[in-house]
């Protein structure tokens, strides 16, 4: 399985590559890690005519943790995530999602900024970016934009990034002290891509009531999701079992689970379901719920 | 189509390559440099097989342009390879009969170099977490663990009281 | 029969050890040579162009823009090769109707999968190739597609229009009046099961790399193994040559598990290739087209009854197997039903048996074997129903077995003739109750089992105990010779040929024994054709009893060559020779050495002997699993806490082989259990051709599989004592975690028919139970 014929370029500024993108108009990919994008060139599912690779750009991976919340640039690699000195308790919801990213030898090389633009419906880094309202910074000829991470995803595999944009880097907003979070997913074996997933977190006010949640499931629509009923049902209230199986309850509410060979359609709604309620009771401190069936 | 050229080490030898863009950088090492201990298993990124060391790290040779180790120091398991001895890794793998075909073995051995390298306390868990990239269908894994954690010693590792 | 235990002076110092692998030293540095890794000077790279329909008559191939391409060198299809287009013969299983649905080596006419070979595109590299390949149009009128065997047994769509059905055969064998037994009986309770379609995935993909040599009109195929021999043979009568005219020649393999080896269109397609262009031609398969092209397996679907005293005592079990054998028979690929009929009687006392077995032919691609062929299947559907029965007449399952189970006493015991191309047989030597008290004990058994069906940390706690009895070890022969070298060494050619289970230690190990010199004295070369006379190679568990059989006969034998020959040298009688501690010796007190022997050979022919071993007679080896399994219902995910497998092999001439061996075949076992399943559409699409979908265990994945080897009970059989191993640690491995999740699950009643286990089956499995169980409550 080798891949078709494609010119290759190596631009050292962002200005080059996004030249080179805008000259191809389509026919060009851009390559950072190449971890997703190889598979499918060798399995000529992609055949790009031009790849450019942005590996040389300087400043894209950086990881900046500032008082505004947390930013990853583009070719910020999940092993630089993995063993950041403060990223973990920076952002403890990043670092949690990030430990199911794929294998060790594809952490090594996998980038923040090509599992956002590619898409997948069950990848972890575009499930975070939905869950904390995270900005995408994205460079064209057009000049930068930002882009909501809720606006970003369209489908399984697309995106609204043009052919001439180069993600830049991925804003996630400030992590209070104090936030309750937790991250849950169901693969079938260790770095497979997730059946279902949940990244859920929220505050308390002093009352000891949910403020603000934020719950978002990846790998059962085609896209990463918030799961607004769920979100709706636990906001205002004090955070117990009763509280959390009336927000799993309607976990689905309003979604178009998909289905694939690997599960259907009833089974991802079911663990979608049960994946909320277990990440909520673990963000609570709560013993696992007991129920068995 | 016009050939990409980059400048790398295998080995510790460095090498000028001019190639089709296209060109991995397992088939870059396999045809070119000969260097056939590198093994393909599915050319998709799942197997392992591939897997060698690039700047010091355990990537996937099948999902690397050669045009992309530019500038890097890559590692194969010819390169982890004493001439006339087995090193304490592959001493430790025949020993625990940690392989059968051996298809899989280069792909494992530097993975398990890295880590090692790297955590030389890793226990069994953390071996079983980091080799989860690499198949092997002969063994069943078992051995490879035992032989990885029998290992530890040649890479610092020293034994707690438990 | 009788046979010395041992021949050679010196007591046995390696047979017995787990001595380290030759092979290892090459492997461990990337000094192995592959298939892949062998590439003659000039060679081009083929790649196949396979059919994307699944059935449809194939009306034209235009390859004009390929061959036009930079680098192209060529394009083959059926008009190349014809007029008359070869077919594969079985190997295996000459079943009367299977003949008839036997594949072509390229689809002409007709194509019948989805995969199917429809031409050879041959240029300077392998990416050229491919890029070639994209080129080709193909125009295939498509036929209705036949995607189980249901609609294969309908007969509505005909996928061989001359034979006028789908139904490929039919047959019935038993011992007793299994039907008078199950009319009279006290109890029976009939189930259907479902074995599901994977195959075993060796890490190495296939290959193959064809030289022609114009001048002599000879041909080299390099990267052959498996029974190369018999390969030879076909493909000297396809390429209308002298059988003497083609070497095959055995690398290193990675990987076969019956898979690799047989013939398959490829292995006429690419020496056809070097032929036609009269250049060397590789071609190495990629893990798409093994998913697509190399054998599939498993996929049995079984109506079994069992019928059973009230006390337990099995009188009867009568079962029908359905066999989806794919598209065509491939060489071997009748096996797959024929013995898991068989293999329905396990090792238990059946007095009366009955199996109908039907296989039919759908538009998938074709079956053959995969380790443990049928057993796999039918010890899944018969230790899943002994289970349900034993809850039925509220027996203790394992009670139940050990009331069931043959006994020594017993031995030998015929198991008739169940299967049709097959003399009767019998299971030959064993114990098996003191396998399964071992098991049990091993496991922990008796404090284990107060956990079963408890529900702990929210998971469901499970175990379960099955027995199996394997057959191992086929004739009719193998074949050595043993040659000594200048140095003094001694090269044994073997006609077995290596995959990856460490033949070159072990049969130095027994060569080394046998004649009294040291291990390394020996080195061992294997498989290719240019070996021995004849060769029967590795399948069915054969190699170390044949092969290692015919070591000792070949080690007999060149011991009394070197007598003589160093008798010769030293003026002797042959008789007043003493080989002693790698000498020849004679009473005036002269020795000479072996290197002293090879340099006086007068004239320059190296000294050598053959060595043979015959044997119609298998060996049934024979063992128990244990499991404990936690589910958690919500996900349906299964931990396999625990795995135990035991298995009387009979001899472990290299316990470390035989323990890895076992337990790699439990691992892969495990993955057939949960993950590895070749997932078909209603239209006979293959929708997860790659390792990103068709999920093969990981390190993660069960790190607590045990294994334990014994040795209780040589085998009657070969000199060596020993029993087929390397495929009873999986054998089991469904029958076991099958019963194991059932008895987790038991508060619910679910019950595991069909695998595999994934979380959605089980999980649906729970809802439908709770749903019965509400609507029994309400």
């Amino acid at each position: 399985m080798k891949p078709a014929s494609f010119e290759y370029t190596r631009p050292d500024s962002l200005d080059d590559a996004i030249a080179l993108l805008a000259e191809h108009d389509g026919d060009a990919k851009v390559i950072a890690g190449g971890q997703s994008l190889m598979p499918m060139m060798n399995f000529r599912l992609a055949s790009p005519r031009m790849l450019v690779d942005i590996g040389r750009i300087a400043d894209l991976n950086r990881i900046v943790i500032a008082s505004d919340g947390v930013r990853l640039g583009a070719l910020v690699r999940w092993r630089d995530i993995e063993r950041h000195p403060t990223l973990r308790t920076s952002h403890p919801l990043l670092a949690a999602a990030i430990d199911h990213v794929a294998h060790y030898q594809i952490r090594n090389r996998g980038t923040v900024g090509g599992s956002i633009a590619h898409a997948d419906p069950a990848a972890e880094m575009p499930g975070v970016a939905v869950a904390c309202d995270a900005e995408i910074i994205v460079a064209g000829s057009a000049g930068q934009r930002t882009i909501a991470a809720a606006d970003f995803f369209t489908g399984a595999l697309t995106t609204i990034l043009q052919p001439d944009e180069i993600i830049i880097e991925v804003r996630l907003p400030a992590w209070p002290a104090g936030r309750r979070a937790a991250f849950e997913e169901f693969s079938r074996r260790k770095g497979d891509f997730a059946l279902a997933g949940v990244a859920a977190f929220y505050d308390l006010d002093r009352e000891g009531r949910v403020v603000d949640p934020h719950l978002a499931a990846i790998g059962v629509a085609s896209f990463p999701v918030r799961l607004k009923a769920a979100e709706a049902a636990l906001a205002g209230r004090p955070i117990d079992a009763i509280a959390i199986q009336t927000a799993a309850v309607v976990a689905d509410e309003g979604l178009d689970i998909s289905e694939d060979i690997h599960a259907p359609a009833d089974y991802r709604r079911a663990l979608l379901k049960v994946l909320l309620e277990r990440a909520l009771h673990r963000a609570a401190g709560l013993p696992a719920s007991g129920q068995t069936t | 189509m016009k050939n990409a050229d980059a400048q790398f080490t295998v080995n510790g030898q460095s090498v000028k390559v001019s190639v089709e863009p296209r060109t991995s950088l397992a088939d870059y090492l396999r045809h070119e440099l000969k260097l056939t201990g590198t093994h393909l298993g599915c050319e998709h990124g799942v197997c392992g097989a591939c897997t060698v060391i690039v700047d010091g790290a355990a990537v996937r040779s099948c999902l690397m342009l050669a045009a992309q180790a530019d500038g890097c120091e890559v590692v194969t398991i010819e390169g982890l390879s004493n001439r006339d001895d087995l090193t304490p890794l592959q001493a430790s793998f025949r020993k625990h009969h940690a392989l059968q075909c051996g298809f899989c073995t280069p792909g494992i051995l530097t993975t398990a170099h890295v880590l090692l390298s790297e955590e030389p306390d890793a226990d069994a868990d953390r071996i079983r977490d980091v080799l989860s990239g690499n198949i092997c269908r002969c063994t069943g894994y078992v051995s490879i663990i035992e032989a990885v954690l029998d290992a530890r010693s040649a890479y610092g590792h020293r034994e707690t009281e438990t | 029969m009788s046979v010395p235990a041992r021949t050679g002076a010196t007591p046995n110092t390696l047979v017995g050890q787990a001595v380290e692998r030759t092979e290892d030293l090459r492997f461990l540095t990337g000094r192995g040579t592959f298939a892949d890794d062998y590439e003659p000077a000039g060679v081009l790279h083929a790649v196949i162009l396979r059919s994307s329909v699944p059935h449809g008559h194939l009306r034209s191939i235009d390859a004009r823009p390929a061959l036009t391409m930079p680098g192209v060198k060529g394009v083959i299809t059926a008009e190349d090769i014809g007029p008359a287009i070869p077919t594969i013969p079985l190997r295996l299983a000459p079943i009367a109707g299977l003949e008839k649905y036997l594949q072509p080596v390229i689809a002409h006419g007709k194509v019948r999968y989805a995969g199917e070979p429809l031409a050879v595109v041959v240029a300077d590299s392998r990416a050229i190739a491919e890029d070639a390949l994209e080129a080709i149009s193909v125009e295939i009128e498509a036929l209705d597609p036949v995607a189980d065997w249901r609609a294969s047994e309908a007969d509505r769509c005909l996928l061989f229009e001359e034979n006028a059905t789908n139904v490929a055969t039919r047959y019935s064998a038993q011992i007793g009046d299994a039907d008078a037994a199950i009319a009279a009986a006290d109890y029976v309770r009939r189930e259907t099961f479902r074995a599901h379609r994977h195959t075993a995935n060796p890490m190495e993909t296939r290959g193959a790399i064809a030289e022609w040599n114009v001048a002599d009109g000879r041909l080299i195929v390099t990267a052959a193994t498996k029974v190369t021999f018999f390969n030879r043979r076909l493909l000297a009568k396809m390429m209308g040559l002298e059988e003497s005219a083609i070497d095959l020649i055995e690398i290193d393999v990675g990987g076969g598990f019956g898979v690799r080896g047989e013939f398959y269109p490829e292995d006429f397609l690419i020496p056809f290739a070097a032929r036609h262009l009269q250049r060397p031609v590789k071609w190495i398969e990629d893990r798409r087209e093994h998913l697509l092209a190399a054998n599939h397996s498993r996929e049995i679907d079984c109506d079994l009854e069992i019928a059973c005293k009230s006390d337990g005592t099995i009188v009867a079990v009568r079962g029908k197997i359905y066999g989806d054998m794919g598209a065509y028979v491939r060489t071997n690929g009748g096996v797959v039903p024929a013995k898991a009929a068989q293999f329905l009687h396990g090792p238990y006392r059946v007095p009366n048996i009955k199996v109908d077995v039907a296989a039919f032919m759908t538009s998938k691609t074709p079956v053959g074997t995969y380790r443990a062929p049928g057993r796999f299947e039918a010890n899944f559907f018969r230790e899943r129903l002994m289970d349900m029965a034993a809850r039925d007449l509220n027996i203790d399952p394992v009670a139940f077995r050990r009331k069931n189970l043959i006994t020594e006493a017993e031995l030998p015991y015929s198991i008739g003739q169940l299967v049709p191309y097959e003399t009767p047989t019998a299971y030959d030597s064993g114990d098996y109750h003191a396998c399964l008290d071992r098991l049990l004990e091993e496991f922990d058994w008796d404090k284990k089992a107060a956990l079963q069906g408890k529900a702990v940390d929210g998971r469901y706690q499970g175990l379960a105990a099955t027995c199996f009895v394997e057959s191992g070890g086929a004739g009719p022969r193998e074949n050595c010779k043993f040659i000594l070298e200048r140095d003094g060494g001694i090269t044994i050619n073997v006609g077995s040929s290596a995959l990856g289970q460490g033949l070159e230690t072990v049969f130095a190990q027994i060569a080394a024994d046998a004649m009294g010199l040291p291990f390394d004295a020996f080195t061992i070369r294997h498989g290719s054709t240019t070996l021995v006379h004849e060769g029967f190679g590795t399948y069915h568990s054969r190699a170390l009893v044949m092969g290692g059989s015919a070591i000792l006969d070949g080690a007999k034998n060149m011991v009394a060559a070197i007598r003589a020959a160093g008798a010769a040298q030293l003026g002797c009688a042959p008789d007043d020779a003493v080989w002693h501690d790698g000498h020849i010796a004679v009473n005036s007190g002269r020795r000479l050495g072996l290197g002293e022997i090879a340099g006086g050979a007068p004239d320059g022919t190296p000294l050598s002997a053959d060595g043979t071993f015959a044997n119609t007679k298998r060996t049934y080896s024979y063992g128990a699993h244990a499991a404990h399994v936690a589910v958690d219902a919500r996900t349906g995910h299964v931990q396999v806490i625990d795995y135990l497998a035991i298995e009387d092999v009979g001899r472990a001439v290299n316990p470390g082989i035989v323990h890895g061996q076992a337990i790699g075949a439990a691992v892969q076992g495990l993955g057939g259990v949960f993950f590895d399943h070749l997932i078909y559409d209603a239209d006979a699409q293959l929708l997860n051709a790659s390792l990103v979908d068709y999920l093969l265990p990981l390190a993660t994945d069960f790190p607590s599989v045990r294994g334990v080897t014994l040795e209780l009970r040589p085998s009657p059989s070969n000199p060596l004592g020993a029993k087929g191993a390397g495929e009873g640690g999986i054998v089991a491995v469904a029958a076991t975690i099958g019963n194991a999740v059932a008895a987790a699950l038991v508060s619910l009643g679910v019950e595991p028919k069909e695998l595999p286990l994934t979380p959605p089956r089980i999980w649906r499995l729970v809802q439908e139970a709770k749903a019965r169980l509400s609507a029994s409550k309400s």
